[in-house]
């Protein structure tokens, strides 16, 4: 599209929502700076301890609940993004490129977790789960200490699953305009199969693949139904953590710990942004 | 040869697809048949499922009981429904202008007025709800905004009762889902041609002709594939209603949540999973068909 000149109702409109979308951004940053701990009302810059002002961040790292959701939330979006990436690059390959028996209903089962209401996803794998340790538990007579539980396994495997379709769809977008002639001439020139996927295909498709690893991650971090129905002790995420809170009283922590991440984010996004823009 | 060949590329193919196929065989197909099973069950004393044949729990939530006619159930499903709607058509109307708005910017700032959209949404969903009940509540920011400014002009004040309430769900919804509304929106703009414009404005076309006979229609796709982003999770949520609507706003999410964690009865919310599951699964088929399929789905 070109760029005309904008009426100024547009631009004033558009200054709305930018203002809708970040008040409650600005609002958060704020009160990670409160004096008051149940973080109703703003009573002034927190200046306590050897940190003043950032009292909260320094009361974060000493929490211990905290930083144990940290780890779990980082080691389940990581894990789920590694399988999810791989799992869905090689089906978007499939779909793309080869024609195979049954897939039209792999098609079909790749866009129904899209449009599923992610409680109905949620319940049925509460169900499944907590049928099939029922039964197995039952089975082998496990002492209680060994019985199967829902826990960071049962959360990592749901997010792969719901990661996949979003996976495969980013890499199919990217390998809509893939030329195959790349492919045969490598092999013509002599190169086997792996080597051409490394050598030609690969290179080709990562910025496909990184976007869609991208995607992924980001939707573990930012999960709560589905983890929620499938957490138990010792896989608590910071979503869960936080909803946790939210029926007492958050302390100006939680604010200051989504000020961090929106920092990291801003970071990491801000290199990867440089270094694509150096190439 | 070639016949070899061929087969060896069917073999490679359905290899690849298999991953994918299993995972979504048992954490999808067999969860989802798991689940219908238990909506015809029936729950004893002790909360325990029995699997049998009965459509009770269906008719329970259409309103038939045995103690004659009910319709609390059939009113949280449209309720359910009617919030999902409103949330749409808002967040349409306020997602469009600003996506055009940053398809009209010039191209170099794009980006950046693009990456300013994504960046709320790298906050946690959780958290993001949580800051809306700093701003909403009885002693909230925007109560504390609103009560100076009418200290100023002195005019007496009293603070509103923002929340809990379906207002302050909506807000809540409206909010989440804002981004995944522009981002698609914005591709299909971005991808007009330029010539297309200047094809209109030969024709004589006046800016409103333009908007509706070209703009609109062309951005289509990526208004239906925002709709489906936002329209699905929201009808489905229980969270968003849960923290900012107190305990009155119930939704068939909180319905579902609650059968199956505080009143123990499976089969019920299992029911009530699978009707949620079929209302989604009719309207966004209807509407795919109707507006066609929303390819830009990716791009969000």
């Amino acid at each position: 599209m070109s760029s005309t000149k904008r009426s100024p109702w547009l631009t004033l409109t558009a200054l709305l929502v930018y203002f809708f979308l970040y008040a409650p951004i600005v609002v958060l940053v704020l009160f990670s700076f409160n004096a008051s701990r149940t973080n109703v009302v703003f009573e002034g810059v927190v200046n306590q301890g050897p940190c003043g002002p950032f009292y909260w961040y320094c009361q974060l790292f000493r929490n211990r609940d905290v930083m144990e959701a940290t780890r779990n939330t980082l080691v389940i979006a990581l894990t789920s993004t590694f399988f999810a990436t791989i799992i869905g690059t090689m089906a978007a390959l499939a779909l793309q490129r080869f024609d195979f028996f049954g897939k039209n209903a792999a098609e079909t089962s790749l866009y129904f977790p899209i449009v599923t209401p992610e409680i109905v996803m949620g319940i049925g794998i509460l169900v499944l789960f907590s049928a099939a340790f029922g039964w197995i538990n039952a089975a082998l007579a496990l002492p209680p200490n060994q019985r199967l539980t829902m826990g960071l396994g049962t959360v990592i495997i749901s997010h792969i699953a719901f990661s996949i379709p979003f996976v495969t769809l980013v890499v199919r977008a990217r390998l809509h305009g893939f030329d195959n002639r790349l492919e045969e001439a490598a092999m013509d020139l002599g190169a086997n199969e792996l080597m051409t996927f490394r050598k030609v295909t690969l290179p080709l498709i990562a910025p496909g693949v990184l976007a869609g690893a991208m995607l992924a991650f980001t939707l573990s971090l930012d999960d709560f139904i589905i983890t929620f129905f499938t957490t138990g002790p010792g896989a608590t995420t910071l979503p869960i953590y936080v909803y946790g809170l939210l029926r007492r009283v958050v302390t100006p922590e939680v604010n200051a710990l989504s000020t961090i991440w929106i920092l990291v984010v801003l970071v990491v996004v801000g290199i990867s942004q440089w270094f694509q823009n150096r190439e | 040869m070639i016949q070899s060949f061929r087969e060896n590329r069917r073999l490679q193919g359905f290899l690849l697809i298999l991953p994918t196929l299993l995972v979504m065989l048992v954490m999808l197909v067999i969860p989802l048949t798991l689940t219908v099973i238990t909506s015809f069950g029936q729950r004893d004393a002790d909360g325990n499922v029995i699997y049998t044949f009965t459509l009770e729990n269906y008719w329970r939530l259409l309103g038939f009981t045995e103690t004659g006619w009910d319709d609390l159930y059939l009113g949280i499903l449209l309720r359910s429904l009617w919030l999902a709607v409103q949330t749409t058509v808002i967040v349409i109307l306020m997602a469009y202008p600003l996506a055009y708005f940053i398809a009209r910017a010039p191209e170099k700032r794009r980006n950046f007025l693009l990456f300013l959209v994504l960046i709320p949404l790298w906050t946690n969903f959780i958290i993001r709800i949580y800051a809306w009940v700093m701003i909403l509540r009885g002693q909230g920011v925007l109560n504390s905004a609103l009560g100076g400014v009418a200290g100023l002009l002195s005019i007496p004040f009293t603070p509103f009762d923002f929340y809990p309430s379906q207002g302050a769900v909506l807000v809540g919804m409206v909010y989440e889902f804002l981004p995944f509304m522009i981002l698609p929106i914005y591709t299909s703009l971005e991808k007009i041609e330029p010539n297309l414009y200047e094809a209109a404005a030969d024709l004589y076309a006046n800016a409103f002709h333009t908007f509706w006979r070209v703009t609109a229609p062309l951005s289509m796709p990526g208004v239906v594939a925002g709709t489906i982003l936002t329209f699905v999770p929201v009808i489905g949520t229980f969270v968003v209603s849960d923290i900012l609507g107190g305990r009155q706003v119930i939704l068939v999410g909180n319905l579902v949540q609650r059968q199956f964690l505080d009143a123990r009865n499976p089969p019920f919310g299992s029911a009530a999973s699978i009707i949620l599951l079929l209302m989604t699964l009719t309207l966004t088929l209807y509407y795919t068909r109707r507006f066609g399929l929303g390819e830009e789905i990716a791009a969000g």
